[in-house]
């Protein structure tokens, strides 16, 4: 008997049992499509997610200030200290940073924020964040200017009262009318100043930002030159600089060396140190996060498929005691022991791998629509496509076989092992 | 020539227990080429047992046993199994047809194991079941057959492989005598025609005296052995059949 025949026998009897085959099979088809589907859904999230942080740049570096961590140990957790003008990034330490790695750093970004507030033209209104920006923000942030021109050095250095706004509060104030030259009053809480507007960007829908109900509330950032915002908010350093780094430099290897160079001028601040964080081991970070939880879901879809296998056995178990005289029959024929344990084992495994086909199919499914689903669910905002999990298929073919030959093979041996006289005799 | 020859066969079962027990007495018998011979014996006198030893189901004890001049004795279970599948051909009292194959699988079924081509596994069932008047009935499922028709078909499965020997244990059993007078027709027939060697295992003594030579067991032991009308009629009887054991 060889496999084409084996093959053909297997099918011969589940059609016999189509019902109880079909039920057998249910246990693995829930099973691999579990794991098809969550595999697929972890992937798409995944590549969905370092899309999103690509776009936000994994070649930045976020370098801020932080208290240092000995003082949360010092009984003051929680209250912590205000940062005063000492303990901020000042220009000079950037500049000295840029000095030591001139090759390493393409751009400094730096912002200070003002706050948040309105601006009105009679009964027109719009929301903003107005923040005070260097030139190569423009550049760390990907920022599209669409009229006019961004902010730059000139403008900070003599305070200018300039803003650059967005598309979206253009249309909300101006409507079709050329915005360029025409001046605006901001009203913050504790803060009112008229800007003349010099540049107008493309603003960008957010995924990671609050989504907004109405066209008309949806709050747009609001640039104008640092030094401006400096002078408002009284300060003259900064708690928080992107550096974004040359294309081929390691970013979250630079961060070391980042915090290297700033954190001797902090030696002596008894609060404050400067720490850095780069997009890139963001990214790594939310992806290990997302595989982790794939794989703990996936170890319960893997239980399932246990359990299914269990059922095969149990099935097949089931089946040999009921099929005892067939089994006589076939010996009394000229059946050797390892031609019917070869009968049952491919029994199993055609179970299984059927099971295991409409499970791959039933998963890939499941997997677009719960993508789908997620993607709806994240406010349309982040593109999710689904992308199939080619190792979770190969892996899943492979596994539904080996729990065929694994929950197959003792019952069939079982069944070699059976005495064709007594088998013969069975009633 | 022979195709049969058994000398001393013992079979015990529960061998160095306090029930042991002892089910042939040192059998000696053979069964020549061409040969139709019935085994006759009331139930628990050993002629199960004698049977699935000639079947290669069973080992004796002790004994010696040649089967189409091969000693079988020393052979391990997988060859036993292809010498079976091979050399012998079984008929069953409940027919024992696999219930989900329609009648040509179940006679293609002894060829499966003998790794037999599928064509010419299809061309030889349909062959046989011709010989046995089923050829109209090759696709019906053993649950549409009546028990003659059964029979018939586990009569061409035993044929399949052209076996030395066909092993008939209580053919007619479970048959009305009509289908039962069909059945035994076929035998003759096949032993006339075809040259087969027959082991016809009953306890109906009218069945038996229709055979060359009946052998009557009792309690593990042979107690006579007789020539049945088929010697007469049979002009070619071997020299074997002259002096019976």
């Amino acid at each position: 008997m060889n496999f084409r025949d084996n093959i053909g026998q297997a099918f011969t009897s589940l059609k016999a049992n189509k019902m109880r085959a079909l039920l057998t099979m249910l246990g693995i088809i829930i099973g691999i499509s579990a794991v098809i589907a969550i595999m697929t859904m972890g992937n798409s999230m995944t590549v969905a997610m370092t899309e999103q942080f690509q776009e936000l740049g994994v070649n930045n570096v976020t370098v801020y200030v932080q208290q240092k961590e000995d003082e949360f140990a010092g009984g003051r957790f929680g209250g912590g200290y205000e940062t005063t003008d000492k303990d901020l990034l000042t220009d000079e330490m950037l500049a000295d940073l840029r000095e030591q790695y001139p090759d390493d750093i393409d751009a400094f970004s730096l912002a200070v924020g003002v706050g948040n507030g309105q601006t009105t033209q009679g009964s027109k209104y719009a929301n903003l964040t107005l923040l005070g920006v260097n030139a190569e923000y423009k550049t760390t942030n990907n920022i599209e200017i669409t009229r006019g021109r961004f902010v730059d050095d000139g403008d900070s250095e003599s305070r200018k009262k300039v803003v650059v706004v967005s598309d979206k509060l253009v249309s909300n104030i101006f409507g079709e009318e050329d915005p360029i030259g025409k001046s605006i009053l901001v009203e913050l809480q504790g803060y009112v100043g008229t800007y003349v507007i010099i540049g107008v960007y493309e603003a960008e829908d957010s995924a990671m930002g609050p989504s907004t109900s109405s066209e008309a509330d949806v709050v747009t950032e609001a640039y104008i030159p640092l030094k401006t915002a400096q002078l408002i908010m009284k300060v003259n350093g900064y708690e928080q600089a992107t550096v974004m780094t040359a294309a081929g430099v390691n970013a979250t290897e630079f961060t070391d060396k980042i915090t290297g160079v700033l954190n001797k001028y902090y030696s002596r601040n008894e609060h404050f140190e400067i720490a850095a964080f780069s997009m890139e081991s963001m990214v790594e970070s939310i992806t290990s996060m997302l595989n982790m939880m794939t794989l703990v879901i996936a170890a319960i879809a893997a239980i399932a498929l246990l359990v299914g296998g269990i059922g095969v056995m149990n099935i097949m178990l089931v089946s040999i005691t009921e099929r005892t005289r067939e089994i006589g029959v076939r010996k009394a024929l000229g059946a050797t022991n390892g031609e019917i344990r070869a009968q049952f084992i491919v029994e199993a495994i055609v179970i299984c791998m059927i099971g295991g086909i409409i499970g791959i199919i039933v998963g890939i499914l499941l997997g677009i629509v719960g993508t789908a689903v997620i993607g709806n669910y994240s406010g349309g905002d982040m593109e999710f496509k689904a992308s199939v999990s080619v190792p979770s298929i190969l892996l899943a073919t492979g596994f539904s076989m080996a729990i065929g030959i694994f929950f197959g093979y003792y019952p069939a041996n079982k069944a070699a092992k059976l005495d064709p006289i007594d088998a013969l005799r069975f009633e | 020539m022979n195709i049969i020859e058994l000398s001393g066969i013992v079979k015990k079962y529960f061998i160095g227990k306090p029930n042991e027990l002892q089910v042939l007495n040192g059998i000696d018998l053979t069964v020549g080429e061409g040969e139709f011979l019935s085994i006759i014996g009331e139930s628990g006198s050993g002629k199960s047992t004698l049977m699935n030893i000639i079947g290669l189901l069973d080992r004796p004890t002790e004994g010696g046993y040649t089967l189409g001049g091969m000693d079988t004795l020393e052979q391990p279970d997988a060859i036993l199994s292809r010498l079976r599948g091979q050399k012998v051909g079984f008929v069953f009292q409940t027919f024992n047809l696999i219930g989900r194959m329609n009648a040509q699988k179940n006679v293609e079924m002894p060829m499966l194991y003998n790794h037999v081509p599928p064509k010419e596994r299809a061309e030889r069932a349909a062959h046989l079941l011709e010989i046995v008047e089923m050829a109209d009935r090759a696709k019906h499922q053993p649950n549409e057959l009546s028990g003659g028709q059964k029979q018939r078909v586990a009569i061409a499965r035993a044929m399949a492989n052209d076996p030395d020997v066909i092993l008939a244990d209580e053919p007619t059993g479970a048959l009305d005598s009509q289908t039962g007078r069909l059945v035994m027709d076929i035998f003759h027939g096949l032993h006339e025609n075809y040259g087969k060697t027959i082991v016809l295992i009953t306890h109906n003594k009218e069945l038996a005296e229709e055979t060359q030579r009946i052998i009557t067991l009792k309690d593990g032991d042979i107690v006579a052995a007789q020539y049945g009308r088929g010697h007469k009629e049979n002009a070619k009887t071997p020299a074997w059949a002259e002096a019976p054991a």
